[in-house]
């Protein structure tokens, strides 16, 4: 059974079809990626996979279980982790807090023990930093864990988001343009962090993309959409190769 | 692992000093009093100066740390004042010891102020910004209206509440007025000490600041920050924003009471429980630093005590209030000033004395 099955899901605003008989099947421990030009509705989809936006039709299936209408937490809770297209860090939070804080429900103790400082709070603090500062080297970023998540430079800021959506523990993480605005450099690092924490985590990872250099060089698998519709899918190059893709986005 | 370390201390330093700044307050009130050095007018400012510190220290959660603007902190005040105020003169003579009584009298007020949070935040909280502000401003106004056309009897059939008149309550002849509408509650037991005061002041502080550094703190922070992201990574809003309205609201109730058993007689004006004092409040939080649990005890003292003891200034007194209000304003947004603040702080010279430690070794391996 797939991890992720999405099932002819498609969304009105108003007179505005954003989407439209989306289909996908994500398998587990896949890279797959999704694309399409502006405004063709890739982080719509993204919106209505975490819950975001209730699809007015269709169904999403995760692991079996259908999670159309379920609030966000619920579906975090369930297994969805996502990073955003513009950074969304808690920016007067330290780089650990805020790892700290995606491990909010998978390290617990109540608030009266927080308050009281009992034993409990110190077991579990300690064990949350110890897990934060794990995510953090594995993202090099072991070193700013002290500093304000909004003083980082911006490929790290990055980096951070991933990290603390992988600290929710999911079984897909969500990727929105994870390599927008980086450089040739920073692009190619995360890549390498990309296909690391795909074998580290065992994670299946979904990714809205337009540098066509990260797309090819680690998708496994392709959904291109063009207009709210699936343009194509399949294997990475045969899609690429696909004529309709080329005239809709790549330009020919 | 080391770098872990070092955060665990900076924030806990930083609460450390904190608490030191409140034990070297303490001390200073005592040795004056103990040695005579204390004017009347000072003495009976001190309890006052706790009431508004706890005040100040419980919005600080709301407007710092939830980053929510809310305008009616007064009325928890006065919700906590009036529940108290009423149980300790029904109960005056039937509860003893006095400090029994007072105690019961302080969790009834807080645990009343606390549940009218919990019961205006379930809807108010849904507001964001601006409008949640001008909603919370209305509840407290709500609270204090209602409040002083309130009449409440005891008699041996029970309670007896009117918002008429007292004749209206039906008494027996045996029963007495408790509330008495815009007269309010006259005879309550002047129970409020700085001892306890300072107590309560101790105990808010511990809890707001331990509150702060936990998991739920971490998680009021992370809404305040990003809603989304907070949303997205499976923090559940509506509970959080609760919990700290309520705790909020709970310690503004015990400021209530403290007020209430400060002065004998009770009434809800604008000034006391109304609009003026939420906005005196939340300018002590905001030119405290917003977020600064020590800041807002430090602009709460001030601003409570130099109204005060400018009295002799007479004309000139809320001039020169208003002159240092815009003085703190601008010394708050200065870099220079900031840098200077940075300069001296005890926790950076600790600091600096360490780096050159490091590297003076470094240097010389």
């Amino acid at each position: 059974m797939a991890l992720l099955e999405v099932k002819n899901l498609g969304i009105q605003f108003g007179g505005l079809r954003a989407v439209d008989d989306f289909s996908m099947q994500i398998e587990a421990g896949e890279l797959y990626g999704l694309i399409g030009p502006n405004g063709a509705g890739k982080t719509t989809v993204f919106n209505m996979l975490t819950g975001v936006y209730k699809p007015t039709e269709g169904k999403i299936f995760l692991d079996g279980k259908n999670i159309v209408g379920k609030k966000q937490i619920e579906i975090n809770r369930m297994g969805i982790a996502r990073t955003f297209q513009n950074i969304r860090l808690f920016r007067q939070m330290s780089v650990l807090d805020n790892v700290k804080v995606g491990l909010h429900n998978q390290i617990k103790y109540s608030t009266l023990a927080g308050v009281l400082k009992l034993p409990s709070y110190f077991k579990k603090e300690r064990e949350m930093d110890d897990r934060a500062m794990e995510l953090l080297s594995v993202f090099g970023l072991q070193d700013d864990a002290e500093l304000l998540s909004s003083n980082l430079p911006y490929g790290k800021q990055r980096k951070l988001e991933i990290a603390r959506a992988l600290a929710t523990n999911p079984k897909l993480l969500l990727l929105d343009e994870p390599a927008a605005g980086m450089n040739p450099n920073e692009t190619s690092e995360l890549m390498d962090t990309i296909r690391f924490v795909r074998d580290e985590f065992r994670m299946t990872i979904l990714l809205i993309e337009h540098d066509m250099h990260l797309v090819s060089g680690i998708c496994e698998k392709l959904t291109v959409l063009n207009f709210g519709k699936v343009l194509a899918c399949g294997d990475t190059a045969e899609v690429l190769k696909n004529p309709e893709v080329i005239t809709a986005y790549l330009g020919e | 692992m080391a770098t872990k370390k070092r955060t665990l201390k900076a924030s806990t330093k930083n609460d450390l000093i904190t608490y030191a700044m409140l034990a070297v307050m303490f001390v200073l009130v005592q040795i004056l009093t103990a040695t005579g050095n204390i004017s009347n007018l000072f003495e009976g400012l001190l309890v006052p100066l706790c009431t508004y510190s706890i005040m100040a220290v419980s919005l600080n959660l709301v407007v710092g740390i939830l980053g929510d603007l809310s305008l009616g902190h007064a009325g928890f005040m006065c919700v906590g004042a009036y529940a108290s105020a009423f149980f300790s003169v029904t109960f005056e003579d039937m509860i003893q010891p006095d400090w029994f009584r007072f105690l019961l009298a302080l969790i009834l007020g807080g645990v009343c102020a606390g549940l009218a949070g919990l019961l205006i935040g379930i809807p108010v909280l849904r507001l964001k910004g601006d409008y949640l502000a001008i909603v919370t401003l209305a509840f407290g106004e709500i609270i204090k209206n209602i409040v002083s056309i309130l009449y409440v009897g005891i008699d041996e059939n029970g309670l007896h509440v009117s918002m008429q008149n007292t004749s209206a309550l039906g008494l027996t002849e045996n029963g007495r007025v408790i509330i008495k509408g815009a007269l309010g509650i006259t005879g309550t037991p002047r129970d409020s000490t700085f001892l306890i005061g300072f107590l309560m002041l101790l105990i808010t502080v511990f809890v707001s600041l331990n509150l702060i550094h936990s998991r739920t703190g971490r998680a009021v922070m992370s809404i305040r920050d990003n809603r989304i992201a907070a949303e997205s990574v499976g923090i559940n809003i509506t509970k959080y924003k609760l919990v700290v309205f309520t705790v909020s609201a709970f310690f503004a109730g015990i400021a209530g009471v403290l007020y209430a058993h400060n002065l004998s007689s009770l009434t809800a004006t604008t000034k006391n429980f109304g609009y003026n004092m939420s906005i005196t409040i939340l300018v002590f939080v905001v030119l405290g630093g917003i977020g600064s649990t020590r800041g807002s005890i430090i602009a709460a003292i001030i601003l409570t005590a130099l109204p005060e003891l400018l009295r002799g200034m007479d004309s000139y007194r809320m001039l020169i209030y208003s002159i240092v209000l815009i003085l703190m304003m601008l010394a708050n947004n200065n870099e220079k000033i900031n840098l200077f603040k940075e300069k001296i702080s005890i926790m950076n010279l600790l600091q600096n004395k360490k780096r050159g430690n490091r590297l003076d070794k470094e240097a010389n391996s």
